[in-house]
């Protein structure tokens, strides 16, 4: 059977989710090698390759991208996927341009069809789908977050040893400093969205969102034209060209729910709007709403919540 | 400094997508078009790095005759020079689209001097292939860092920050080389009147690129089945507090 290697990312050893949901993929095209730089507690695959070099010390794309472009002049697998992260897409454009491949980034579905691949990746960020064909000798493609679900874990594999032959010059792109500015739950890890859009007002207005993600112990993110007022830092920005968030919840709070804003929140578990009009977008697509003026919704919600959290 | 910043039109975010009858377009009739977002902050970017540094900001586009619109808008917001590789307006993969951008700013830099810096988005609003950016960068054999938030010029040093989720990190690159920045690295400005009067007389370089041979080919669009809605109403105005904290215990959020 052929083999697909696949790059997975971690975070001191623990595979993102991201690059779980990519195995589970791979697995449906071939037999699968995990390829991870460092140790990478990642099992139920056929094989694991580890590549060791002192320029991989912290992340280096292009580094990486030639490490992965010798480790397949070398394996010649049949495919190479990587998860459609920030640095899944990056990485493997290293590894297209090395090779002078085509890479189909964020793909959803593939279909073996001879030599080529026929598959779809998504478009607009998700509210389109293109299908295409791909034709190369190693197919490069990278995985749409949430299209598939993670692979189950498994006993960790063992690894083999990959040892590229890098220049220096390629550490002209590693990491040189890194700066901490929020610790603890940041908007891709907390389990809790509360969202706030034009409703909202004002930036005085995310008070009481604020109030609501601390008792929950969730984050506070915002809708574009919250970012474009200078209500709130981009950084907290949900939507396409913001943070994709897959909470437990996501409280839509005055977000009407263009489309822009629904793909980079559509992986929620759970969505709850609240807002004053009834037929907005992110009402009716949304699992719950309440209807009504936020900021009266809100003030009750977290009184309620205080209640039921005091002892009595 | 000379900088090179590389946009895409793109139908306007919010605008309400409809495919042509052969399902391989947006249909461009009744769309109102735009520079894709993370490029207008690139477009932003250079002119804030020119206004610093002194230079020349060129702004290149590769599409259809009616993408004049957009190089004519970042003209507009501070750019000097406008260069327009003309197609069909068919789909160019991101192979092909590389290679052409390439061999013009190879051109570019033959007649006009070598670009310290070129800016592209870190993926456009519609086909999103994160690409073209590096693979220009390894035509011209130039560091290239992707996913941008923060640019510095320091001596002959890009320094340039990409947000994590709890901060940022930092990549020192040498000039020339090309970054690929993210909408929010700043807040565009608005044209003027005068420098709209000035984009509508710039000239427009502009050459009908060869269409090199890429491996991924698009066969059609489609849209994803409209879902039919189930909201469950949890009631009106603060009434409905208590139902709202009742689905926050049975998600065990409390």
């Amino acid at each position: 059977m052929s083999e697909v290697l696949v790059f997975v990312e971690h975070e001191s050893g623990v595979p993102l989710e991201t690059s779980q949901q990519a195995l589970t993929l791979a697995a449906m095209l071939g037999e699968v090698c995990v390829v991870t730089v460092g140790g990478c507690q990642v099992g139920g695959v056929a094989r694991r390759l580890s590549i060791d070099h002192p320029l991989l010390s912290d992340y280096a794309p292009e580094a990486i991208g030639e490490a992965l472009t010798q480790l397949i002049r070398s394996e010649s697998p049949t495919a190479l996927l990587a998860a459609g992260t920030e640095r899944g897409n990056e990485v493997m454009s290293h590894v297209g341009a090395l090779l002078a491949f085509p890479v189909a980034t964020n793909v959803t579905e593939v279909r073996p069809s001879g030599e080529s691949w026929e598959l779809t990746r998504i478009r607009w960020g998700g509210s389109l789908f293109e299908e295409a064909v791909l034709t190369a000798p190693v197919k490069l493609a990278t995985v749409a977050p949430h299209s598939f679900a993670a692979a189950p874990a498994a006993e960790a594999v063992d690894a083999e040893p990959f040892i590229p032959e890098l220049p220096d010059t390629l550490g002209r792109t590693r990491v040189v400093e890194r700066v901490t500015i929020s610790q603890g739950i940041t908007l891709t890890t907390a389990p809790v969205v509360v969202s706030g859009g034009r409703g909202v007002g004002s930036p005085e207005g995310f008070e009481i969102l604020e109030e609501l993600a601390g008792l929950l112990g969730g984050a506070v993110g915002c809708s574009r034209v919250v970012t474009n007022n200078g209500w709130r830092p981009h950084s907290d920005q949900v939507g396409q060209t913001g943070t994709r968030v897959a909470p437990n919840l996501y409280v839509a709070c005055g977000i009407s729910g263009a489309i822009q804003h629904w793909v980079g929140m559509m992986a929620s578990k759970n969505v709850l709007a609240i807002n004053n009009d009834p037929e907005a977008p992110m009402v009716t697509k949304a699992d719950y709403a309440v209807i009504g003026d936020l900021h009266s919704v809100l003030g009750a919600i977290v009184a309620e919540v205080k209640r039921r959290k005091t002892p009595s | 400094m000379r900088i090179l910043v590389c946009v895409k039109r793109v139908p306007a975010p919010g605008a309400r997508i409809v495919l042509t009858d052969d399902q391989r377009a947006v249909d461009a009739r009744h769309l109102p078009f735009t520079v894709s977002p993370h490029e207008e902050c690139a477009v932003e970017e250079a002119v804030r790095l020119k206004e610093r540094n002194e230079g020349s900001v060129v702004v290149l586009t590769l599409g259809p005759g009616e993408a004049e619109e957009q190089l004519r808008y970042a003209v507009s917001v501070g750019a000097d020079e406008a260069v327009l590789l003309s197609t069909d307006g068919s789909d160019w993969d991101p192979q092909a689209t590389a290679a052409a951008i390439a061999q013009r700013t190879t051109e570019l830099e033959e007649s006009g001097g070598g670009f310290d810096l070129i800016l592209f988005g870190n993926e456009s609003a519609d086909s999103a292939g994160y690409q073209v950016g590096i693979r220009v960068a390894h035509a011209l054999s130039r560091p290239v860092i992707s996913g941008i938030k923060g640019l510095d010029i320091e001596g002959g040093t890009v320094v340039a920050r990409r947000e994590t989720g709890a901060g940022f990190e930092v990549y020192h690159l040498p000039l020339p080389a090309v970054v690929a920045v993210k909408e929010g690295i700043n807040l565009p400005r608005y044209p003027t009147l005068p420098s709209r009067l000035r984009a509508k007389k710039v000239e427009v370089a502009t050459t009908r690129p060869e269409q090199a041979m890429g491996g991924l080919q698009m066969l059609r669009l489609t849209t994803p089945p409209e879902v039919a809605s189930s909201t469950t109403i949890l009631g009106q105005g603060a009434g409905a507090a208590p139902a709202v904290v009742d689905l926050f215990e049975k998600l065990g959020l409390l």
